[in-house]
């Protein structure tokens, strides 16, 4: 009985907060409204996203969300496996080192490298003392990739680490034992049997990159537009909400099918349920 | 030299300071079943370790076929090892999984097949080539261990409590298969384990640990019949171990009264620990007995009643295939044969 009353308020809260917005988002992206006329159920909000020139926002933002997930599993896959061997004592701090820029203000962040990058920044004052000549860090591709990986790089690291750290350390022994080197080790067992840790490490760093607005608002100066942008945009600038609604829809719908793809891939291996993360 | 497979000279090893191997000597034999055996914490695991090469050394040498291997890592070591906890690979099935060794040494895909199945038969898994390693049990999944350990045709096998986490049935059965197994290949085995029973069943030769130290070497019967010290003579099989005071050779005083025994070689009147197995205590009418106890208690084992008998300043423990009385009054008499004297020296901790 208690459970059922936990259960439902947190049933009203998603049906309120979740579902109806959801469902009003549905509404707005298939209709639309000349001035204040509405106009009626349409796909025109779709079929106006098909154009070429926002298809390219879409699959730039993809691209990009791409490669910065990419260079996040990069640089995050050694990061963790150098967290995971380290003793634990200093483990620990670590690790918390690694969450504590989390605990910021998001905004702060990316304003932070703002005025490390900018024309004026630390950077080029650095730089002079070499007597470089001040470079164009911002506004450019690389920027918003640099804030992407800086600010998602946790999301990575931190479900390849459990996995790491979970890991059954015999069965690294027992592929030594059966005259596996360091390096066939790695390949056949430590990486196959990390692969549900990176499968969530992909999703998590690849959701928040795909729909960014803020990093390529602060770092790009508007420059450079991602499909989150075309989104704020259209509800804040051009006051477009059902064309705004559409895309919204669009992408959760990406989201959805990235996300089911990737979870797929994650269910496939790792048969000791070693991640358990979601 | 020659046949001595593997060795180990003065092997050490600390944690932090703190010594669990300090500095044991021995050696095993070409196709020798050989035990490590000892309480939990007696360094045998580490000792095991440190010839699988998972461990280093603090210091000492290991040699292998008279070559030293100390420093060798474990994928350089001719020598393969059966897990406790199995440590099968989850994400590869049961024929991967044995082919893991075979697919290192870059060995053909022919030969692979053909020695996998080969090994599936020898362990009676014929016909599970495509299971997934959580669908065995765990009996099952220690033969797989043991097939892609063997598969690679290791001359040393080394078993770290291997059948610890089955059941006692499925414990014997492959007591009797793995020894089988040993004797068929022609492997020196080197077994770690705490159940003494089980080292007594299958081994050649037994090392008792405890505290880091070698206390005996020697074959099962050796062991069982003449213990080097009390910790031996307690740790396998049941005893009674009473102080004693050795007067000269071949006479000792335990329980107030004097004994003839068989040992020798002890200073006058030294303090001394005599062992005497249960089963050697003979019970008879108390006027004929040199010892005389009321009977405490009676337990049936199977083949014999264990009974507690109380006498004048000891309680002894007997096994007998005759039954007495609760309550009553037995004699008891010890034959010289029976008495085993140890130095307290020896150290029983």
């Amino acid at each position: 009985m208690l459970r059922k009353i936990a259960s439902s308020s947190y049933l009203v809260w998603s049906f309120l907060f979740i579902i109806i917005p959801i469902l009003m988002i549905g509404f707005l992206s298939f209709t639309s409204s000349e001035g204040s006329v509405n106009t009626g159920f349409s796909f025109d909000n779709y079929k106006r996203f098909m154009e070429p020139i926002y298809l390219k926002v879409l699959l730039r933002s993809v691209e990009i969300a791409f490669k910065a997930t990419l260079i996040c599993f990069l640089v995050g896959y050694p990061m963790a496996m150098i967290l995971a061997k380290m003793d634990s004592k200093i483990r620990n701090l670590a690790v918390m080192l690694f969450v504590v820029p989390m605990w910021m203000n998001f905004l702060l962040r990316t304003y932070a490298w703002m005025t490390i990058l900018g024309k004026n920044g630390i950077l080029n004052k650095f730089l002079s003392l070499f007597h470089i000549a001040p470079m164009t860090f911002l506004y450019s591709e690389g920027a918003v990739l640099l804030g992407m990986v800086y600010n998602f790089l946790p999301f990575m690291v931190l479900p390849i680490y459990t996995v790491l750290t979970k890991m059954d350390k015999s069965l690294i022994e027992a592929a030594e034992d059966l005259g596996g080197n360091k390096g066939t080790v790695f390949r056949k067992i430590i990486f196959p049997l990390s692969l549900p840790g990176v499968v969530s490490g992909f999703s998590m760093v690849f959701m928040p990159a795909v729909s960014t607005f803020v990093i390529t608002n602060l770092l790009s100066g508007g420059q450079y537009m991602l499909v989150g942008n075309l989104i704020e945009q259209q509800f804040l600038a051009v006051n477009d909400w059902h064309f705004g609604s559409a895309i919204s829809m669009l992408l959760m719908v990406l989201i959805l099918l990235t996300m089911s793809v990737m979870n797929r891939l994650g269910a496939g291996i790792g048969e000791e349920g070693s991640a358990g993360l979601w | 030299m020659k046949d001595k497979i593997v060795m180990g000279r003065s092997l050490t090893k600390s944690y932090n300071g703190i010594e669990v191997v300090k500095g044991i000597d021995f050696w095993v034999k070409k196709n020798q079943f050989l035990t490590i055996l000892g309480p939990s914490g007696c360094g045998k695991t580490t000792t095991l370790r440190m010839l699988a090469g998972f461990e280093s050394p603090s210091s000492g040498q290991i040699f292998f076929e008279g070559n030293e291997i100390t420093s060798l890592p474990p994928y350089q070591r001719h020598i393969n090892t059966v897990f406790q906890k199995y440590a099968l690979f989850p994400h590869m099935n049961i024929y991967e999984n044995i082919a893991f060794g075979l697919r290192i040494n870059k060995v053909s895909e022919k030969e692979v097949k053909s020695k996998v199945a080969k090994m599936l038969e020898l362990v009676n898994l014929s016909g599970f080539e495509t299971r997934k390693v959580n669908s065995l049990s765990g009996g099952q999944q220690q033969r797989i261990a043991i097939a892609r350990a063997l598969v690679n045709e290791p001359k040393v096998l080394l078993l770290d409590e291997p059948l610890g986490a089955l059941d006692l049935k499925l414990r014997k059965d492959m007591q009797i298969e793995l020894k089988n197994m040993q004797k068929e290949l022609g492997i020196t085995f080197i077994y770690v384990t705490h159940d003494q029973e089980e080292a007594l069943t299958m081994s050649d030769k037994i090392i008792i640990m405890n505290q880091g130290e070698i206390q005996q070497i020697g074959t099962p019967t050796d062991i069982y019949n003449e213990p080097e010290n009390a910790f031996v003579a307690d740790f396998i099989g049941e005893s009674n171990i009473l102080d004693g005071i050795m007067h000269k050779d071949r006479l000792v005083t335990f329980a107030e009264k004097q004994f003839e025994c068989v040992d020798g070689g002890f200073k006058k009147d030294e303090p001394v620990d005599v062992v005497i197995r249960p089963e050697d205590i003979k019970m008879v009418n108390v006027d004929e007995g040199i010892l005389k106890g009321v009977v405490k208690s009676v337990v049936f084992k199977g083949v014999h009643y264990e009974m507690i008998i109380k006498g004048a300043s000891k309680e002894w423990m007997i096994h007998s295939t005759q039954m007495a009385e609760e309550g009553s009054t037995v004699g008891l008499l010890i034959l010289p044969d029976d008495i085993h004297i140890m130095s307290k020296e020896a150290g029983y901790a």
